[in-house]
């Protein structure tokens, strides 16, 4: 009875990754809501753009702006090979919670397919043919502009449009994995869609406009950008796609009730008093955010780096640094400035306490990474300014021991901590599984976020805000002799 | 062979499965009975391979679930409880498939296919559409799915509930004979008559937690207590009871017949026939009465004492 065991062997695992994605691509040249618009957008679509082409040659023609015509024709080709694409989109969303809704993904699981297989087959499935597609619509407006008007693109830019079409569908369907893990009906992701429909159209939209400049060199770098964005889609789309996380989620509805009392439980550690809240609460929470701080610092050393880079690059005139007059009753002047008075202090706290309110905002969007960029600011400017009074003759360490480190040496850590906090808020998306949900990982890091900012962060900025008003302009007076 | 111990499974704030130790012997079919949400489908979820327990630890066909998810999926058969069958496909291009994801050589999977569909009675063109299956259609082919690479171990979740009587004969049929062919199978059901019929052990799960366990007689006699008796006279008598003495523990009186419960039915069951014959009572007859199992299943899962399931017994 007992058959004799399969070899797992690369060969073995190649060809059952075959066989699915050959299922999943003849399951959607069955389904006439793919192949319809496929066919419109391969046999009609390219026409279409090579009848606008011609209108554009006429119109230009009469008034001799030929150079518009060169912009708008690459601009064409990218839109001829970006709307197949975009129907990568929906294949995903049908293949994976379509599986779902149907019940067929449980058998498909509890067969010997690993989880990163049936990943991997569903992604390469689901782009596989929105590329032909593609590819077939490109090749069609190429010819009709060859015949037209004698045109075909410099093979660098054709490389580079082939590359964004490639990299526009990998990074939909891979953003729609994200989202079809998080619902169990076709319907609920198809109304989750418009957060990668959205944000694809604003690209598009500056697509368009760096074509129009012909700033094609920037389109690498767009292609960068959308490249990382893929990589890190797939990460969570890897994360979530496990087998147990897709039969676990059964509930469809968001249940506040249950997010607040979990957000509760995770934020206060069930403490009664503000010494226990310390010990049950602020103290995991710091230490579940460590080991995001040593991410952070590197991040803000690069911050530092680019400072000084910066400084060399774009030297400040030296005619314009009249440290003479900073000299001249130094102390004074911070006087006028609000130094030395609890408003000051105040209003330091109030911009430092909104630098970060930013950067959590920013990082919460970006899975941490534009909050880390926000950390990176101040640090790279002390960086800059301490470079740049270098260059005037002035010592960069009596500059950082007077007015960077008597307040630094607890503002930096309270930056490196807060930044810590965001970076972790945003990458427990892209963390290994340990039983929990997404949503628990996330509320869990956005309580210890807001443990660690009220428990720690916010108690050193005004320690650190009394000790600049107060503190830093004497140890400054004192080191600098001012 | 299953052997789990101690499965454990948790969703939220709800165990699914707790502490759930079971056998299941090569050759033998076990019953996995209980109500709905008691647990049934996460056990064989975690015995598929498919569901990893938060605690304890299963071995399935010698593979152990936790460490050799991939090779214990390669040897079991799983019929879910919704078929999920692509109804864009063919049913030969359906078969065909699965028969590649399990590795199976492309010459060996219509045969394996076509003697199968044939062993289920299910006459159908290799060209079929899927969609245009009946449900019990559907259900049929579901299970050619889980045979199809020969598993040593079958979890089946309801396998004949959508089937007419012919059908599910056939498919009982076809799971006593791979039962007899060394194959281990575990059936959750709520076919209570089909589990008695098939099963060699029983097991009633509730609240994710084992609650009974063994053979029908096994647990007849464990939950329900010693075997009930009829005896049924040709006439009324209104010494029947005072026959009986002390010799046995009378649950229900008619004037021509008694029920009662023998703890020694050898001994007592002759004195009973004896005294009846020795003050003129035509006696008809004195059979055992098989109490159902559904009234084992209602003890076990009510959790009540026998005597509130008397009723069931008469």
């Amino acid at each position: 009875m007992n058959a004799a065991l399969p070899v797992f062997s690369f060969r073995f695992r190649l060809a059952r990754l075959g066989a699915l994605v050959r299922r999943e691509v003849r399951d959607q040249f069955r389904d006439w809501r793919v192949v319809l618009p496929l066919a419109i957008l391969i046999l009609f679509f390219p026409v279409l753009m090579n009848y606008a082409a011609r209108l554009v040659i006429n119109y230009v023609n009469q008034y001799g702006g030929n150079v518009i015509a060169q912009a708008i024709f690459p601009f064409l080709l990218m839109i001829v090979g970006f709307f197949p694409t975009s129907v990568s989109l929906v294949i995903a969303l049908e293949s994976f919670v379509g599986e779902k809704e149907r019940y067929s993904l449980e058998p498909l699981l509890a067969t010997p397919l690993t989880d990163t297989e049936l990943f991997l087959g569903k992604v390469l499935a689901s782009v596989l043919t929105p590329l032909c597609a593609a590819a077939l619509g490109i090749t069609a407006y190429l010819a009709g502009m060859y015949f037209l008007a004698g045109w075909f693109p410099p093979l660098a830019l054709l490389a580079e449009i082939l590359v964004l079409t490639v990299a526009h569908a990998a990074c939909m369907v891979s953003a729609a994995v994200v989202i079809s893990a998080q619902t169990n009906s076709v319907r609920a992701a198809n109304l989750l869609a418009s957060f990668v429909i959205v944000p694809a159209a604003l690209l598009m939209q500056g697509e368009s406009i760096v074509m129009f400049y012909r700033m094609y060199d920037a389109l690498w770098w767009i292609i960068a950008g959308v490249i990382i964005l893929t990589v890190i889609f797939l990460r969570i789309g890897l994360r979530q796609f496990r087998r147990e996380e897709l039969l676990s989620r059964e509930v469809e509805e968001i249940r506040f009730d249950r997010m607040g009392s979990f957000f509760w439980r995770s934020f206060t550690g069930g403490a009664r008093n503000p010494a226990e809240w310390y010990r049950r609460a602020v103290g995991p929470a710091l230490r579940r955010t460590l080991p995001a701080v040593p991410w952070t610092a590197v991040a803000l050393g690069f911050g530092a780096v680019v400072g000084l880079l910066l400084a060399d690059r774009f030297p400040f005139p030296t005619g314009l640094l009249q440290l003479r007059d900073y000299r001249q009753n130094f102390l004074d002047s911070l006087g006028t400035l609000g130094f030395f008075t609890p408003g000051g202090t105040l209003q330091i706290f109030y911009h430092n306490a909104q630098a970060i309110f930013l950067a959590s905002l920013l990082g919460g969007i970006s899975l941490g990474i534009m909050g880390l960029v926000i950390m990176m600011l101040p640090i790279g400017i002390i960086a800059y300014a301490t470079a740049i009074l270098a260059h005037s003759g002035f010592a960069p360490g009596l500059f950082l021991l007077g007015l960077v480190l008597p307040h630094g040496i607890v503002e930096i850590p309270a930056m490196v901590l807060a930044g810590a906090a965001i970076l972790r808020c945003g990458n427990c998306l892209l963390a290994k599984p340990d039983g929990r949900s997404l949503g628990q990982l996330w509320l869990q890091a956005i309580a210890d976020w807001i443990t660690v900012l009220l428990g720690v962060v916010v108690p050193m900025l005004l320690v650190s805000a009394v000790l600049e008003t107060w503190v830093t302009p004497l140890v400054a007076s004192w080191v600098m002799g001012w | 062979m299953i052997e789990a111990l101690g499965l454990t499974k948790r969703y939220e704030r709800v165990t699914a499965v707790d502490r759930l130790t079971l056998k299941v012997g090569q050759g033998e079919i076990l019953a996995l009975l209980g109500p709905n949400g008691a647990g049934k489908t996460t056990t064989t979820r975690m015995l598929a391979g498919i569901l990893r327990p938060d605690e304890g630890s299963a071995k399935v066909a010698g593979f152990d679930i936790l460490t050799q998810t991939e090779y214990v999926r390669s040897v079991v058969g799983v019929l879910t409880e919704q078929h999920g069958l692509y109804n864009r496909m063919r049913c030969g291009e359906y078969l065909d498939f699965y028969g590649a994801l399990y590795g199976i050589p492309a010459a060996e999977r219509k045969q394996r296919a076509d003697r199968l569909l044939r062993e289920l009675d299910l006459d159908v063109d290799s060209d079929a559409w899927l969609a245009e299956f009946s449900k019990g259609m559907r259900q049929r082919l579901a299970l050619v799915r889980a045979l199809l690479h020969s598993p040593s171990v079958l979890l089946l979740d309801e396998p004949t509930s959508a089937l007419d009587p012919e059908s599910a004969r056939t498919v009982r049929n076809m799971l006593r004979r791979l039962r007899d062919d060394g194959a281990t199978i575990l059936v959750c059901t709520h076919n209570l008559s089909e589990a008695e019929e098939l099963a060699n052990r029983i097991a009633i799960i509730r609240h994710g937690r084992l609650i009974a366990e063994g053979t029908a007689a096994e647990l007849r006699a464990r939950m329900l207590g010693p075997a009930v008796f009829e005896l049924k006279l040709a006439e009324a008598s209104d010494d029947l009871e005072g026959a009986m003495g002390k010799l046995v523990e009378v649950i229900d009186r008619r004037p021509d017949g008694i029920r009662f419960r023998a703890a020694d039915p050898r001994s007592a069951n002759p004195e009973i026939l004896r005294r009846a014959i020795r003050r003129g009572m035509k006696v008809v007859e004195l059979r055992e009465v098989t109490p159902s199992l559904e009234a084992i299943y209602l003890q076990a899962v009510a959790e009540e004492e026998p005597a509130a399931l008397e009723g069931a017994l008469r």
